[in-house]
């Protein structure tokens, strides 16, 4: 059987990963994807402790943190076209039209 | 015999990842993606999670990476991959990503809460049908609350995507 730790160090490693494309990558293309993979993380976390306790909590909150990222990519994919319609520009430093 | 299908998956879920941010050709990127999720849905049947591992498929790399490689198709990633690739000029970034690391692997390794090998006796009966039990009667007003927001998200994507008149 495979222990706790393990899943929930696969978790840290992919969390660490996608902070670090969110960080350190300029493209907006490339940080959205790692926003999945650090919401990726976060449901092997919700499932594996669901799992060892024997709680269904654990997948519900699993379900919807599916859902409500389904939403946020289809809004964050919106903005973009608009964003690349109007400016022409993948790198995440050009668009500071709304720095104060 | 579990073990050695967790690490396959894990290996192949982080190597993946680790394209998904090295890539530089965002098309490399997204296709990359979707083998990092097909990999965790795995980790998810490993966990006996079978719906989860489905909705996983679906919405991932069914709905989310087409969504993407769509996106990808409609505007020029030319100039995107001829960019520089990971600036060497975000120290603080670098470092706080190492400390955030550092931090999570110290805490889980350290204590002894996460060390639960054996599963609490699963219970018996169909559990697909319990789980959806549960989400239909417990957490009957969080389901309709993102139904609502899938709604609004799918309103909100058509009016930003669409070309304004005039």
């Amino acid at each position: 059987m495979v222990p706790l730790w393990w899943y929930i160090l696969l978790g840290v490693v992919l969390f660490v990963i996608g902070a670090a494309g969110v960080l350190l990558r300029r493209n907006i293309l490339v940080v959205l994807m790692s926003l999945e993979l650090l919401l990726n993380s976060v449901n092997i976390n919700f499932i594996a402790f669901g799992r060892y306790y024997d709680d269904f909590r654990g997948q519900i909150f699993a379900i919807f943190v599916i859902a409500i990222t389904a939403a946020e990519v289809a809004v964050a994919l919106g903005i973009l076209v608009a964003l690349v319609r109007n400016k022409s520009t993948l790198k995440v430093d050009d668009v500071t039209i709304m720095k104060g | 015999m579990d073990q050695a299908f967790f690490l396959l998956f894990a290996a192949a879920s982080v190597i993946t990842a680790l394209t998904v941010v090295l890539a530089r050709n965002p098309v490399h990127s997204a296709l990359a993606l979707m083998a990092c999720f097909l990999q965790i849905s795995a980790v998810f049947i490993l966990l006996e999670a079978p719906l989860l591992a489905v909705i996983q498929i679906f919405v991932y790399v069914g709905a989310i990476m087409v969504l993407f490689l769509f996106v990808i198709m409609m505007i020029d990633v030319r100039e995107a991959v001829l960019q520089r690739f990971l600036p060497g000029g975000n120290l603080p970034a670098l470092v706080l990503l190492v400390l955030l690391g550092v931090e999570m692997l110290v805490l889980v390794l350290w204590s002894d809460r996460f060390s639960v090998t054996e599963p609490v006796a699963m219970r018996g009966g169909d559990q697909i049908r319990q789980l959806s039990t549960t989400l239909f009667a417990d957490y009957l007003l969080p389901f309709e609350a993102a139904s609502v927001i899938l709604l609004a998200a799918l309103v909100g994507a058509i009016v930003l995507a669409r070309k304004e008149q005039g």
